[in-house]
């Protein structure tokens, strides 16, 4: 089982959502925000139903809550908005997420590194790129590409 | 700049052609147009020679042909006959094509066209010349004159892909010419890089040609390089080896001097043979000296270019930059309005500023309509022929401009409008005649300013349209109930609805069937409306409104629940108060009576799901599509607010009810109703609430 997903060490930045512990490649995070109003867009996916204003530009607003079926307790003081930059169909886009708490920048060697067990997960395998362990606790690397890929509405990849 | 060479030279030929095209049309109203011939023969000219350096060489070759037609034209020898016109003009459409898919395309189109081009050349210097022709020929030649060029090419020349050695066969092809290469900027062997250019070249050149004709030459890379041309005057026809020198700048009199005192000098030869005395000598130095400083006085440095050409991104980050400038400055106004008043006038002051600044760059990225307007002289010449009917065309307003990415969308609109005008309204020359009117059709195309919006009318004098056949086809498509009241404007927008009236003809628009709501979504795509106008046997008018900009645009602010929301103000008509009674009416059925008429009118907290509780005294915008009126009920009217327009993301595409987003003054972010969309999304959900 100890299959090994990457030869280099992994930059990532660690988040919480709902006591779960995510990671996002360190390389397509540009910003973290305190929390900021966000404005809704009626009728949109609820999964990215806000916008919010990134030093005068409008970015879409994404709460992968929804994508992992959690439940959505209001803001706290540790809240953040982490901005990123994901590839939606070869274009490169900015958005922001939500992190109910934002941990550090890591490295994760590459021994720390397995592959996405099949069974025991709740979520969708393609959201997850791969695991890290971290001294006695797990870290969810997420492929952020894929995750904002799949329209839930729809039920398969939108390409 | 890193523009690809080749396609700074499509766009120069686009251009090229445009004038090219323009030329052949005047020529044809008045053939002995020497102006007119002269302009064709220079387009023609500059595409066969920038064609070649940047590797067109098929349409080189091609164009090389027809620069020889033209140069008969030019000399008398050939006579621009409507014949020759034409082929001119399908030749362009072959340069065209050429152009676009490389040499590979319709090599028999090509050859085929060159074989009539030669074989009316050789009828047209058959014929007993025209006199009007031989008048041309007697055009004296122009005087000669002779010009020192130095030019000196950007280091990186070669990877742009331009070959030195065509520029100097150019300059060869005007005239005779000596050419010395500089080699002194060539750095030993171990600096050089192999693809660079090092050289620089003088050129003497005597030529008829004016001086213009050698900055032609250099035209695709004379924005970086250093390019000197000096008119050599011919007083002086046998200089002083110094003389040149110095007036090439290689070197400073004072340097001439200071070399010429060094030598054993003439003077002081002869001063020391006793011929002349020191006195003269020292007088005809000075003479000398100060002719020289006249002489060198008129050199100095080249005009600068009245005109850059810059890329369309760059002119695209500025808007965003200056957007940007408007809505903080929108914030400071407000943090400003609770302060001093020392930071109240600083503010006012940055206020008009960056509104000076917004107006400006806006003002960059205008382009007149005439260049748009331009195009369609050939299309209808070319419709005009194809169907038989005589139709001119007028133009008005062309100098009215209109931000160019307008321009460019308003292209295929235009020309379904102009098509259909000539094609359906129009009637045949013998039917014009049997009803009273002139043989010849007329369509008019106009440009006006309209506050901060555009309008740009087509109008024909064909036959109109007809109304009661729209409403006997909108009633059978079951648009409209029997007997419904509709105004003839009302009526007319129905030719925009998809689908409409193709199947038999209906009237002057009709068989537009397919077209008009392409048309009508692609002006809604610009954020502007479309507006029709008719009478019977007399002609239609369509009439587009369009805004001056795609950037900014006024928009009027709302609250939607805690919401805020922009509705642009060109689409807004009024706003009325929404009466107790026709709130509680509208339970079963949501019309508003304004004034006698009876407009429909859609919650916006119901099509946005709001959650708050909706409040007592609510609003109604009451906005037009163009096709409808339609009320807008929103919980507060908050003004009006300089809207700067920024797009979704990919990932609200399939959010249709807005359009775009803007940041507002303190920060949050509105969005911007998609009036037409939204009208539309509230069409769908009527039957949907009347099911349930």
């Amino acid at each position: 089982m100890n299959a090994i997903v990457s030869t280099t060490a992994l930059e990532v930045l660690t988040l919480s959502l709902q006591g779960e512990v995510f990671a996002l490649p360190a390389g397509i995070v540009s910003e973290i925000l305190d929390f900021v109003p966000i404005t809704e867009v009626p009728n949109a996916q609820p999964f990215v139903g806000g916008l919010i204003n990134v030093r005068g530009k409008v970015v879409p607003f994404a709460d992968l809550r929804f994508k992992f079926g959690m439940d959505r307790p209001e803001a706290t003081l540790d809240t953040r908005i982490v901005v990123i930059e994901v590839n939606l169909g070869g274009e490169p886009t900015i958005v922001g997420i939500l992190a109910e708490k934002v941990y550090e920048v890591t490295i994760v060697a590459p021994s720390a590194l397995e592959e996405t067990p099949r069974i025991g997960m709740r979520w969708r395998s393609e959201f997850i790129r791969c695991i890290g362990k971290r001294e006695n606790d797990f870290v969810i690397i997420l492929d952020i590409d894929n995750v904002f890929a799949f329209d839930d509405r729809a039920g398969q990849p939108e390409r | 700049m890193t523009s690809d060479p080749t396609q700074v030279f499509r766009q120069e030929a686009q251009d090229l052609f445009e004038q090219l095209e323009a030329a052949l049309l005047d020529l044809e109203r008045t053939p002995e147009d020497r102006d007119s011939i002269d302009t064709a023969f220079r387009a023609l000219h500059t595409i066969k020679g920038s064609g070649a350096m940047f590797g067109f060489d098929a349409l080189a070759r091609f164009a090389h042909h027809l620069e020889t037609a033209f140069d008969g034209v030019r000399n008398g020898k050939v006579v621009a006959s409507p014949g020759l016109i034409s082929l001119t003009l399908a030749a362009i459409d072959h340069m065209r094509n050429l152009m676009e898919s490389g040499p590979a395309a319709s090599q028999d189109a090509g050859d085929r066209l060159i074989e009539r081009l030669e074989a009316m050349m050789g009828d047209s210097v058959a014929l007993p010349v025209d006199r009007k022709a031989v008048r041309l020929a007697q055009v004296p030649a122009r005087d000669t004159a002779t010009y020192r060029i130095r030019f000196r090419l950007p280091a990186d020349v070669l990877e742009r892909g331009v070959n030195p050695l065509l520029l100097l066969d150019e300059l060869r092809g005007l005239g005779p010419c000596a050419v010395v290469a500089l080699t002194e900027m060539v750095p030993p062997l171990e600096e050089m890089k192999p693809g660079s250019c090092h050289i620089g070249w003088d050129v003497v050149l005597t030529t008829p040609a004016p001086r213009s004709a050698i900055d032609d030459v250099f035209i695709f890379v004379i924005d970086d390089m250093d390019l000197q041309v000096d008119l050599v005057t011919n007083e002086a026809p046998d200089p002083r080896l110094g003389e040149i020198l110095v007036n090439r700048g290689d070197v400073a009199p004072e340097q001439l001097a200071t070399a010429l005192e060094q030598q054993k000098q003439i003077g002081d030869l002869l001063v020391s043979r006793g011929d002349i005395s020191d006195d003269k000598l020292k007088s005809a130095l000075a003479e000398q000296k100060h002719l020289r400083q006249v002489a060198a006085e008129p050199k100095g440095q080249g005009g600068a270019s009245e005109s850059i050409r810059i890329q369309a991104q760059h002119l695209d980050e500025l808007m965003d930059r200056v957007g940007e400038l408007v809505i903080a400055q929108a914030r400071l106004k407000q943090l400003a309005s609770t302060g001093d008043s020392h930071l109240k006038s600083v503010t006012e002051e940055i206020e008009r500023l960056s509104n000076e600044l917004r107006d400006t760059t806006m003002g960059i990225r205008m382009v007149p309509i005439g260049s748009l307007f331009g195009r369609f002289r050939r299309l209808v010449r070319d419709l005009s022929e194809e169907l038989g009917k005589t139709i001119t065309l007028g133009t008005s307003g062309e100098e009215t401009e209109l931000d160019k990415t307008v321009i460019e969308r308003l292209n295929d609109p235009m020309v379904h409008l102009v098509r259909n005008a000539i094609d359906h309204g129009i009637e045949a020359p013998d039917k014009r005649e049997a009803m009273g009117k002139a043989r010849e059709g007329h369509v008019h195309l106009s440009a006006v300013h309209s506050g901060a919006q555009v309008l740009i009318t087509i109008r024909d004098d064909g036959r109109g349209l007809d109304v009661a056949a729209i409403r006997a086809r909108a009633e059978e498509q079951g648009l409209i109930t029997p007997g419904t009241k509709l105004s003839d404007g009302e009526l007319y927008q129905f030719i925009f609805h998809p689908g409409f009236s193709t199947a038999r003809e209906v009237s002057s628009l009709s068989g537009r069937g397919v077209g008009m709501d392409v048309v009508k979504r692609a002006i809604e795509g610009l954020r502007g409306l479309v507006e029709v106008g008719s009478t019977p046997g007399r002609g239609t008018e369509v009439t587009l409104r369009l805004p001056l900009t795609l950037a900014i645009i006024d928009g009027l602010l709302v609250r939607v629940g805690t919401g805020r929301y922009i509705i642009p103000l060109a689409a807004v008509e009024e706003c009325v108060e929404l009466s107790e009674a026709d709130d509680l009416r509208s339970k079963g059925r949501s019309f508003l009576n304004l004034r006698g008429a009876l407009v429909p009118f859609l919650r916006l907290r119901e099509m946005f799901h709001t959650r708050a509780a909706a409040e007592d005294f609510q609003k109604v915008v009451i906005v037009s599509t163009g096709e409808m009126r339609v009320g807008l009920v929103v919980d507060q009217v908050i003004g009006d607010h300089q809207t700067v327009i920024k797009s979704l993301s990919k990932l609200h595409a399939d959010v249709e009810s807005f359009s775009g987003a803007t940041i507002l003054g303190d920060g949050t972010v509105a969005l911007i109703l998609d009036v037409p969309h939204l009208v539309e999304a509230g069409q769908r959900r009527e039957p949907c609430l009347a099911a349930s």
